[in-house]
């Protein structure tokens, strides 16, 4: 009984099984868009499956997020680095104004580049993810105190050791916090990529809105909120698992 | 004495690394006998060749010397002066083939940039980056050397230079359309941030008053930021549909300016409630003691302490919003709330390359440009602060 209610006042839990129920299930809601929107020939998008959209979807998002955190980590760490300090500032800086740039014409802009396709909009995705990353892989990075970075030298550890031992784990929230930031905007600019010729969930809301079938639209949209809505609260629990060792920390 | 000439700067010869390859591997230009063709490569060695051209590449040959100097103000000025003249240069030189071309092909044949291009060009925006930092300039010079940048490309536009080019012919096709599509995006970010201010600030407010109201708003803005602009578009127009076939006389529906503006607000709500709180939050409780001391009213404390105090942070959240907005205005053309979005989308659902870039550089540019605003106005504002405290 404390199981159940444990899972209904889960945030992560709930949106998992809302998000399964909406992507498996939404075949069986037919009858209930044909009823609101009466004057629809096809109230149901079956061009494509749900489940494929999704998973495609997730495949660009969670792809592009992924090489971002290892190209974008590599680099956070190297130009704190003795050896790569002197592309710190440059790495800052692009880091900082390429974050202005809205993430929807980066997608765009990228077209002409490097064509249509899942292909180009991974690369797209993935140079935005790791404004991001960078930016708090060096920030945490950073964050590390120096006593705390002497005592590990004093106890005989090398730069590696140093590096994976006490470095990253205490820089871990705020690498996290920018991964985080990343993952979000990825999932949102995906939706967006179907434009360019990715298949994701927003294939149907752009066919909908293109076609004036407000159905369509609607069967992607709760989607990809729901979807966001599982991304953040998976985040939130990532985060407290991380920072629930620490002194100090609630 | 060694005959080793060590690497100075390795930053600058990465760059130049990037911008070598670029030049041998990479199409500079793609000319196509239409706009919807996909073109054929025209490479450096060629565009560089035809007359006098290649002079144009002088300063990248510079850029490629800087590595190997030796470090000082004047180096840094050359790599700076060097940069900003290749980027300069590149245009004219893309410009100056186009011309070229034209004069042989067509009407309808398109020259547009080449992926080589795009890369030298960056390379060369890179190293201004690069050498304006190492040069230790103040915001003032920064400011100067982007307007210098922008003034010798922006005058190369202006003087026709670059009239055949493919994203121009795209431009002298929209001109009518283009000028109405930067004003409908300048006003779609401003008609959401009238309501932002009047909801948000008095938000933001309240929640560093009352740690209650704090609780139960800040979640709520929270889960709406985390939601995919396109999906909120998707969301709203099921309720805004409905009440339109409700009041047919509102003018509301599910499509157009009006849900675009509502949903910008939902995401602007954010930053500038978060940094309103966060802004007060970070004034000093012995000020406002002192302030109550002196016998200011709570009506004076805020206006003439609590707010200019704050003002740095807000204007931060202001930009934050701004720059945010500029986007998500663009995504809002699928909407049908015109603006810029609207031309990038029909460009690429009509596949043409050039109006997407004519729908997209604006859009960029225009976030460029508020950031960069806001960034100075927050500055000021610090300094003023920083001088009455002084």
């Amino acid at each position: 009984m404390s199981r159940l209610r444990s899972l209904l006042t889960d945030r992560l839990a709930l949106g998992l099984l809302v998000l399964a129920a909406l992507v498996l299930g939404m075949p069986a809601l037919k009858p209930l868009f044909a009823a609101f929107f009466p004057a629809l020939d096809r109230p149901l998008y079956e061009a494509d499956g749900f489940l494929a959209l999704t998973l495609d979807h997730l495949a660009l998002a969670g792809g592009a997020s992924l090489i971002a955190v290892l190209l974008g980590g590599a680099a956070g760490i190297a130009v704190t680095r003795p050896f790569g300090r002197e592309f710190r500032g440059i790495l800052d800086a692009v880091a900082a104004m390429g974050q202005t740039f809205p993430p929807v014409a980066v997608l765009a802009v990228s077209v002409p580049v490097l064509g249509f396709g899942p292909a180009p909009a991974l690369i797209a995705l993935t140079l935005y993810g790791l404004l991001p990353i960078v930016e708090n892989t060096v920030a945490g990075l950073e964050s590390v105190p120096e006593p705390v970075r002497e005592a590990a030298r004093g106890m005989g550890m090398g730069p590696g050791a140093r590096l994976w031992r006490v470095e990253l784990p205490l820089a871990a929230p705020v690498i996290l916090a920018g991964v985080r930031t990343a993952a979000v905007v990825n999932l949102g600019t995906a939706a967006i990529a179907s434009t360019v010729g990715a298949k994701t969930l927003g294939l149907p809301i752009i066919v909908g809105l293109n076609g004036s079938n407000p159905a369509y639209v609607i069967q992607g949209a709760v989607i990809v909120a729901a979807l966001a809505v599982v991304l953040d609260a998976g985040f939130d629990r990532l985060a407290a698992r991380l920072t629930r060792w620490r002194p100090g920390a609630a | 004495m060694t005959r080793v000439r060590p690497i100075h700067n390795r930053v600058a010869l990465l760059l130049a690394a990037m911008t070598v390859a670029a030049a041998l591997a990479l199409p500079f230009l793609a000319f196509a006998p239409n706009r919807l063709l996909s073109g054929k490569a025209v490479a450096l060695s060629t565009v560089a060749g035809a007359g006098w051209s290649g002079a144009a590449l002088l300063p990248v040959a510079l850029l490629l010397a800087v590595p190997f100097l030796r470090p000082g103000r004047v180096v840094n000025a050359l790599y700076v002066g060097g940069g900003v003249l290749a980027a300069a240069g590149l245009v004219w030189l893309a410009g100056q083939h186009a011309v070229l071309l034209a004069a042989t092909a067509s009407p309808a044949a398109r020259t547009s940039f080449g992926a080589g291009f795009w890369v030298m060009e960056a390379a060369a925006l890179l190293a201004v980056l690069d050498g304006v930092r190492r040069l230790g300039l103040g915001p003032a010079g920064r400011v100067a050397v982007g307007a210098l940048v922008a003034a010798l490309i922006g005058g190369q536009f202006a003087a026709g230079h670059l009239d055949q080019l493919s994203i121009m012919k795209e431009y002298a096709n929209q001109r009518d359309v283009f000028a109405g599509a930067v004003l409908r995006h300048a006003a779609l970010v401003a008609a959401a941030l009238v309501p932002t201010l009047l909801i948000g600030v008095p938000l933001g407010i309240a929640a560093q008053r009352s740690a209650a109201v704090g609780r139960l708003v800040f979640p709520v803005l929270n889960v709406v930021q985390t939601i995919p602009s396109i999906a909120l578009f998707g969301l709203l127009l099921a309720p805004l549909s409905a009440l339109a076939a409700a009041f047919p006389g509102l003018g509301i529906g599910g499509v157009g300016p009006v849900p675009a503006v509502i949903a910008l607000t939902l995401y602007s709500l954010l930053p500038i409630a978060r940094n309103t709180a966060a802004g007060l939050a970070g004034v000093p409780e012995p000020v406002r003691e002192a302030a109550r001391g002196i016998g200011m009213t709570p009506r004076q404390i805020f206006w003439r302490v609590e707010a200019p105090l704050a003002l740095p942070v807000f204007l931060a959240g202001l930009r934050i919003t701004l720059v945010q907005a500029v986007g998500l205005a663009a995504v809002a053309a699928l909407i049908g709330a015109g603006g810029l979005g609207a031309i990038m989308f029909q460009g690429l659902f009509a596949n043409a390359l050039d109006l997407v870039l004519l729908g997209a550089v604006p859009v960029i540019l225009l976030a460029v440009t508020a950031d960069a605003a806001l960034k100075l106005a927050s500055a000021l504002a610090l300094s003023r602060l920083g001088r009455t405290a002084a």
